[in-house]
């Protein structure tokens, strides 16, 4: 067990961290003195560099960083569900028993059902993961996520092992069922366009903390090639340490962590 | 960017267009690393070529009668020990005390490794007398159940139950421990209670090892039967081939052995199409 001073309090609503540390056993701090508020049903996406924190951070917020240790004051609401990067189903149960794991009640099943219609899978509810395709597992991974109607979604990189094409297709889900459900969102992403065309605020992480935060203010379809657009990407991408566009994407595709 | 372009072009080529110019010697569909598709019943096909060995040798006469009855002969005295009831009754005892054997071995097996896998304190408990029984033949132990258990059938299921016991221990703990973390991590977010834990998440996961070792307990269970029932036994195979043994009778000793060949088989395939059932999720080379 690490030490946490500090509490990990509930709240009615949103995230709200007031100077969170947290280091690991080589006492190298990744967090130090971390602030950060995300409102109800508002959509965050973070970035920054291969280890700054940011998946420190949404382990912090996820209750699941038992082997760091640190102190900081973090308060999120009852139901919090998290994506992670690998679709994570078991590959022992079938589709909808995935869905539905660990709910229980008699309307388990029918919601089940519901919530893998919604991410497109309807009919797939007795397909074994295994026979699905990578983006097809992923959209198994949001339908069990959105089923316990969750007040904060955390997304650790969950389109990073994707395909350009199918990522473009999730994008679109992700952004569609928020605005159906309306869960508060912290997406963690290397991809800086991702951040900019589903994220509200994108938040960058540096020296443990947060650096720089931008509000996305697009109108109406987020499109990339928006000179509005690009303004916002090289400012992120500066933000990172990178003057141009151009070497982002082999410098992105490295930032796992 | 052009070769991007180009890419798609080839790929759409027709495909016997290549086999036509003789520069694709391989087949498609066939995998090239790996062993390959199934055969169709290929475990039958090394136990036939040893059945064809012995046909082939004994009708040439290579083999002598004495040393090696002739297949034939063995099957006549079979059924002559079938005709005159010998055969039956001691093949029923000895399938009993195999099923009953392999019972309990299992279930005990199940819950040790259950115990042992699933906490600490169990595993410390539980695992090194395990691996100390390990370490021990079933035939060193011998002595000491006929001491303790007399040599009535008590001490033959005994016996049988402590080889199965070790082989199904042994693999579902390490089945049990070697669950991805990633799906305990998962479970802690989706706030899965102990019950579905165990129930949905380490045992489900657990079952490839679980079937692992009981294939070697199915085997385990023959062999402590051919021990057990030659020492102060009355009845069942393996008296009934020490009897022959005394007298001299190879072809009954032949129609021994190859019952418990064929009862080792038999058993062994049916824990294979039940282990084939139930992991239907899983797909591995073996396919």
């Amino acid at each position: 067990m690490a030490t946490h001073t500090g509490g990990l309090t509930t709240a009615t609503a949103a995230v709200r961290i007031r100077d969170l540390h947290r280091s690991f056993t080589d006492d190298r701090p990744v967090l130090s003195g971390l602030d950060l508020d995300i409102e109800p049903g508002e959509f965050v996406a973070l970035l920054g560099r291969s280890g700054s924190g940011k998946s420190t951070l949404l382990r912090a917020l996820a209750g699941l960083d038992q082997d760091a240790s640190g102190t900081g004051d973090i308060s999120v609401p009852e139901q919090v569900s998290v994506v992670f990067q690998d679709s994570r189903l078991l590959p022992w149960q079938r589709v909808l028993r995935n869905v539905v794991l660990g709910l229980e009640g008699p309307g388990a099943k029918a919601r089940g059902k519901e919530a893998l219609a919604e991410v497109g899978l309807a009919g797939r509810e007795r397909a074994w993961p295994r026979e699905l395709s990578g983006g097809e597992q992923q959209r198994v991974a949001l339908a069990r996520s959105l089923v316990r109607e969750p007040e904060l979604l955390l997304a650790d990189e969950p389109f990073g092992a994707l395909d350009a094409l199918t990522r473009i297709k999730m994008h679109g889900l992700l952004r569609a069922l928020y605005e159906r459900h309306k869960p508060a969102v912290l997406l963690v992403t290397h991809d800086v366009d991702e951040a900019i065309v589903l994220a509200d605020r994108v938040l960058v992480l540096d020296q443990g903390h947060v650096e720089t935060e931008r509000t996305i203010d697009l109108e109406g379809r987020r499109d990339p090639s928006d000179p509005h657009f690009a303004a916002i990407r090289t400012d992120l991408l500066a933000a990172l340490g990178l003057a141009g566009g151009a070497e982002i994407r082999t410098e992105d595709k490295e930032a796992g962590a | 960017m052009t070769a991007v372009e180009t890419e798609p072009a080839r790929a759409s080529a027709p495909p016997h267009d290549e086999a036509a110019s003789g520069r694709a010697s391989r087949p498609r569909g066939k995998r090239r690393l790996g062993p390959g598709k199934a055969i169709p019943f290929g475990y039958l096909i090394g136990p036939l070529l040893l059945l064809g060995v012995w046909v082939w040798g004994s009708a040439q006469g290579w083999i002598d009668p004495r040393i090696l009855t002739a297949p034939w002969t063995v099957v006549e005295t079979a059924w002559n020990l079938w005709e005159t009831g010998r055969l039956g009754p001691d093949l029923l005892v000895s399938a009993r005390r195999f099923a009953l054997g392999l019972t309990f071995g299992v279930l005990a097996g199940l819950v040790l490794a259950i115990v042992s896998g699933l906490s600490r304190w169990g595993e410390a408990v539980v695992d090194g007398p395990v691996q100390i029984k390990r370490s021990i033949p079933n035939l060193a132990l011998l002595p000491l159940l006929l001491l303790w258990f007399g040599i009535d059938e008590r001490m033959k299921i005994i016996t049988i139950a402590l080889g199965v016991l070790i082989p199904i221990y042994i693999h579902t703990h390490n089945g049990l421990r070697s669950i991805d973390g990633r799906y305990a991590e998962l479970s802690e977010t989706l706030r899965l209670r102990p019950a579905s834990f165990v129930g949905r998440v380490v045992l489900p996961g657990a079952l490839p090892g679980f079937f692992l070792g009981m294939r070697f307990a199915v085997t385990s269970s023959w062999l402590s039967l051919v021990v057990v029932e030659q020492v102060n036994a009355t009845s069942g195979i393996g008296y009934m081939m020490l009897l022959a043994g005394t007298y001299g009778q190879t072809d009954v000793i032949i129609v021994g052995l190859v019952l418990y060949a064929l009862l080792g088989l038999i058993s062994d395939t049916i824990v294979r199409v039940i282990q084939r059932r139930v992991l239907t999720w899983r797909r591995t080379l073996e396919d």
